[in-house]
């Protein structure tokens, strides 16, 4: 049910963030959805693709450093509320979240959040316990196509 | 000695520089007798001495003139490594009253001792800077020097002491501290390296202290080299008068040598520490007035006596004899080094000891890059290190900890501050021969 | 016969004068002092509101009539307004943490500085220091007394010094592994520390070849005590000193290191009712109040302290006739001391008015999480400057971080809240969250 992230070390300078983007287009791998952290000195570009693999090689191959991380994407309510409901299943399950974001897309009237937790098998344990509807790759990438 | 020549110079004479102006040849007098005491010294009490000099083939007896010294063998930093901390110490430790410490070319510092002769040896060679630079008791110092295992601090600390003036033991940093001080407390001398001065200048523009105004007459500015343009714009923006000050921890500390009002070249306190400038390559001396290597003889010290010392610092010895009468000889300014070494806040780094921090730390490979960058007011290091695999991690907390990790171990070592950057792999540039490891981009 | 843990040593003969002698000692200085500062400006308003000449001192109870001084008064008489030498005596400037971004400064003579040597050297020797012992100082040399009492004093023992100053623990670890001291001296927690620090990185504490530590400028406790002997295999001293007063050496333990020994040639003490500023009986707690009796450069009458304490009058057993003061178990004002460095809330609040983007609204949160202090503020931000960039608010902690260290000489961790988040109360707003366990 996790899904594969690929983190990349950026310097934070202009132009550093096209380079590894340009690469994966002229692969055709296709970016499903991304975030940026920065401080002051580098930034870390955190994506999700489908075909983390080929990513992962392409990247190492132009000299990227590229770390692979299991998260997890959950289902939640497109409503006031509806974050805050997950959150609490969590806070609860004693699960820290290090960070987290969301896809694009919507689906029907829910939204896909990115969690990365501290211990993502006991986190999947928690929100399935509580019928949160946690969305696996294929799944994912199912509803990509739609 | 008339008393009159020292009015005409426009300078008091103090009477603990009675030593500078000595007659020449009873100077040199004074330096065989010394240097005798201290070669027999060093051949009984520390091995490495007694054994180069078997190897050599010379006695304590051999030395007969100035001259002889020539048949001594040389010492050199790594010596002090190889003998690390204790090994060249001529006295036992219940007669050891100090020790301090100063940079090493990896990990381990090196170790100097003194006794409590020493201590005054370098009180008086202190007092004797402090006086050519025209300050007496009344005075009110304040001392920018670091304090702590660098000899900078004490030794400058010491010597105020012992002049009689008022002592403000205020160390480094805290800019905005030093400034109150100064102006609250109508200091007179300030005792700092020139690049922190010139730091405090910029502050003192910044916050709106007109340093003009200030009672402050002189600056006793030393620990790293510095340039005629520096001391013009201390001199043009203050009311100070720049004297540069020479010295190094292996031979005492600071206190090896001074300008005096003429400000042409730096005196050094021979009669405590003899001079040498010798040829890089041949280690021959040179003629009086070409460049060579500066190497030391302490003719006094009793805890840890240096024959030979080679300092890796480049001068030339100055003939001509210099117009504030003092007999003893002088040295120009320090042009350069001929190590890699370079000089930061007044604190001695090499690149190596840079290299052997940043390896302690698991997973990092040497591929780096030391970047001095800022006004020469307060510069800064930067330490480039490559991202490997093993490093890297998704988490921005994670990667803060690791670039603290890696400056802490670094710190561990040089004992000062360095930003450490991140940076994208393969983007440091590979050399074929020697690696080039220092940028320096400070504005000089 | 006493267990004495180190040998029982004692320096000087005004160490153990009979109580009759050492008052009359006391009396004879009294009237010399109160003679000295009859010409300090705050002295001479204070003695000629009180109608007080030196000859009305006749007796020890006469101390009651003197007037008290606060670090307030000294703060308004900044910088030297209280120096009872002309200037050019002065042999040296130290300074402590005022209540503001100005520091007291307070002054030394020579003689000062060769009395303040010997307080030193006094407990020291007390506490096993023989001449061919070697040193190391983790102490912060500088504008603050720190370090420089101690150094002094190991010096005229005769023994080595090794100047390490404060920080960089690892190299601190190195050279307590290499150069083999017997003594170290620092603040009590950051022994706990280095012990803490070397056995993360696999080396056993117990293993350096220290003998004795003397520890003091914070307060700690038995149990702190108990954990750093066995940790450092060590017998660990406390002692006692504040720079308005001289600085460490006004007192120490001895061999028995059952209480400080006050040294009362030097000093007087008193122990009051922070309130009414009534005596308190002994044993009881009360603010401590102390009159320099030789000080030359700026000599202080019953100096207020703040410093919560008991005094014990009863001889000990080491043969010292000195009364002991206990430990310090608190302050009678909102004074922070982290890691031997005296922090006031209004020195922060000083700090966070000269950056712009913060506002005054704080809360100090005060944590001992492994050995060391640790002090957190929390600092409200201006609406409109919490910025969506990660670097800009970095930069607005990092500014704020400076300032405070700027002005107090401590590192703070400062953490940025919306505004808003921080309690407002109606009267005196609770500034400082103390989570140390300090007691015991």
């Amino acid at each position: 049910m996790k899904i594969h992230q690929l983190s990349l070390f950026l310097e934070n300078k202009p132009g550093r963030l096209s380079e590894p983007c340009q690469a994966l287009a002229s692969e055709g791998i296709n970016i499903l959805t991304l975030s940026l952290a920065d401080t002051q000195q580098f930034g870390i570009l955190r994506i999700i693709v489908r075909d983390w693999e080929k990513a992962r090689d392409v990247l190492s191959k132009m000299g990227c450093v590229v770390n692979i991380t299991e998260v997890v994407a959950t289902e939640v309510e497109d409503r006031p509320g509806g974050l805050a409901e997950i959150l609490k299943v969590i806070e609860a399950g004693g699960i820290n979240i290090e960070y987290m974001y969301a896809f694009t897309f919507r689906y029907g009237d829910k939204a896909v959040l990115v969690f990365r937790f501290n211990d993502p098998d006991a986190a999947l344990k928690v929100l399935q316990a509580k019928g949160i509807n946690v969305i696996g790759p294929v799944e994912l990438y199912e509803r990509m196509r739609s | 000695m008339g008393g009159e020549f020292w009015h005409d110079a426009g300078c008091a004479f103090h009477p603990v520089s009675a030593p500078d102006y000595l007659p020449v040849k009873q100077l040199r007098q004074m330096q065989l007798h010394r240097l005798q005491a201290m070669v027999t010294r060093a051949y009984d009490n520390v091995p490495l001495y007694r054994d180069r000099m078997k190897e050599r083939g010379v006695k304590p007896e051999d030395i007969q003139s100035l001259e002889d010294i020539a048949k001594l063998p040389f010492t050199v930093k790594t010596d002090l490594r190889d003998t690390y901390p204790f090994g060249l110490f001529a006295s036992p430790m219940n007669e050891v009253v100090r020790l301090h410490a100063s940079s090493g070319t990896t990990g381990k510092p090196i170790v100097v001792a003194y006794t409590k002769e020493d201590l005054d040896v370098w009180a008086n060679a202190m007092v004797r800077c402090f006086a050519a630079c025209g300050l007496d008791r009344g005075d009110i110092i304040q001392n920018a020097y670091g304090y702590g295992l660098f000899t900078g601090g004490l030794g400058a600390h010491y010597g105020a002491e012992a002049l009689g003036a008022t002592v403000i033991p205020i160390s480094g940093g805290n800019t905005d501290r030093q400034l109150m001080i100064m102006k609250d407390f109508g200091v007179t001398a300030i005792c700092c390296t020139p690049s922190y001065f010139i730091h405090i200048i910029d502050h003192a523009q910044k916050v709106g202290v007109d340093m003009k105004a200030l009672p402050l007459r002189v600056g006793v500015f030393g620990a790293e080299p510095w340039t005629e343009e520096m001391r013009k714009r201390v001199q043009e923006e203050t009311r100070i008068e720049a004297y540069d000050i020479y010295g190094l921890s292996e031979i005492v500390g600071p206190g090896v040598g001074n300008e005096c009002w003429a400000h042409g070249g730096l005196h050094i306190f021979e009669d405590h520490f003899y001079p040498e400038v010798v040829d890089l390559n041949t280690l021959e001396p040179v003629p009086d007035g070409e460049e060579g290597e500066l190497v030391f003889t302490t003719l006094s010290k009793k805890a840890m006596p240096m024959i030979r010392y080679r300092t890796r610092d480049i001068t030339s010895m100055i003939a001509e004899p210099c117009k504030c009468g003092r007999t003893i000889r002088r040295i120009s300014r320090i042009s350069r080094r001929s190590d890699d070494m370079f000089i930061i806040r007044g604190v001695n780094v090499y690149p190596s000891q840079i290299e052997t921090g940043l390896l302690s730390v698991e997973g990092t490979l040497p591929h780096y890059l030391i970047i001095l960058t800022g006004d020469m007011g307060l510069a800064d290091i930067e330490v480039q290190v490559e991202v490997t695999p093993e490093i890297f991690s998704d988490k921005i907390g994670a990667m803060e900890q690791l670039q603290k990790k890696i400056s802490q171990a670094i710190e561990r070592i040089i004992n000062i501050r360095v930003k450490v950057r991140l940076v994208e792999p393969n983007t440091i540039q590979r050399s074929e021969g020697k690696a080039k490891r220092v940028i320096d981009k400070r504005n000089k | 016969m006493p267990d004495f843990k180190v040998e029982n040593r004692i320096l000087d003969e005004e160490e153990t004068m009979p109580r009759a002698q050492m008052r009359a000692l006391q009396l004879k200085r009294l009237q010399e002092v109160v003679a000295r500062v009859a010409n300090v400006p705050f002295y001479k308003a204070a003695f000629a509101r009180e109608g007080i000449t030196p000859e009305k001192i006749k007796s020890l109870d006469d101390l009651r009539r003197l007037p008290f001084t606060t670090k307030d008064d000294l703060r308004q008489n900044y910088p030297l307004g209280f120096l009872a030498v002309p200037r050019k005596e002065i042999a040296r400037i130290h300074g402590s943490s005022g209540t503001t971004g100005k520091l007291t400064l307070v002054a030394y003579t020579r003689e000062d500085r060769e009395t303040w040597a010997n307080l030193c050297a006094r407990f020291l020797v007390g506490g096993g220091l023989k001449p061919e012992h070697l040193v190391h100082i983790a102490f912060g040399y500088g504008i603050f007394t720190g370090g420089f009492g101690l150094h002094y004093g190991v010096e005229r023992v005769g023994a080595a010094v090794l100047p390490l100053a404060s920080g960089n623990t690892a190299r601190q670890i190195m050279l307590l592994q290499d150069l083999a001291p017997d003594v170290l001296v620092c603040t009590p927690s950051y022994a706990l520390n280095i012990a803490d620090y070397a056995r993360n990185n696999g080396v056993e504490p117990s293993t350096f070849p220290l003998k004795y530590g003397h520890f003091g400028a914070e307060p700690w406790t038995e149990e702190m005590r108990l954990k750093i002997e066995s940790e450092l295999g060590i017998t660990a001293f406390n002692n006692y000193g504040l720079s308005e007063v001289i600085g460490p050496g006004v007192s120490g333990e001895c061999a028995l290191q059952n209480g400080m020994h006050v040294q009362e040639d030097h000093f007087i003490v008193e122990c009051l009712d922070p309130v009414t500023l009534e005596p308190v009986e002994d044993f009881a707690y009360g603010e401590l109040v102390f009159t320099t009796l030789t000080k030359q450069a700026m000599p202080l009458l019953r100096y207020r302290t703040r410093d919560i304490a008991a005094l014990d009058p009863r001889p000990c057993g080491c043969g010292r006739t000195t009364t002991r003061m206990s430990r310090v178990k608190g302050r009678s004002d909102d004074m922070l001391i982290i890691r031997g460095v005296n922090v006031f809330p209004s020195q922060i609040e000083e700090a966070l008015l000269q950056v712009e983007g913060a506002t005054p609204h704080y809360l100090i949160e005060v944590d001992r999480p492994g050995t060391l202090d640790q002090i957190a503020v929390k600092v409200e931000v201006l609406p409109g400057i919490f910025s969506d960039k990660m670097s800009d608010m970095q930069r607005l902690r990092d500014a704020i971080d400076r300032r405070i260290q700027a002005i107090t000489g401590i590192h703070v961790k400062v953490e940025l809240v919306a505004p808003q988040t921080i309690e407002r109360s109606m009267g005196k707003a609770k500034r400082v969250v103390d989570n140390r366990n300090l007691n015991g």
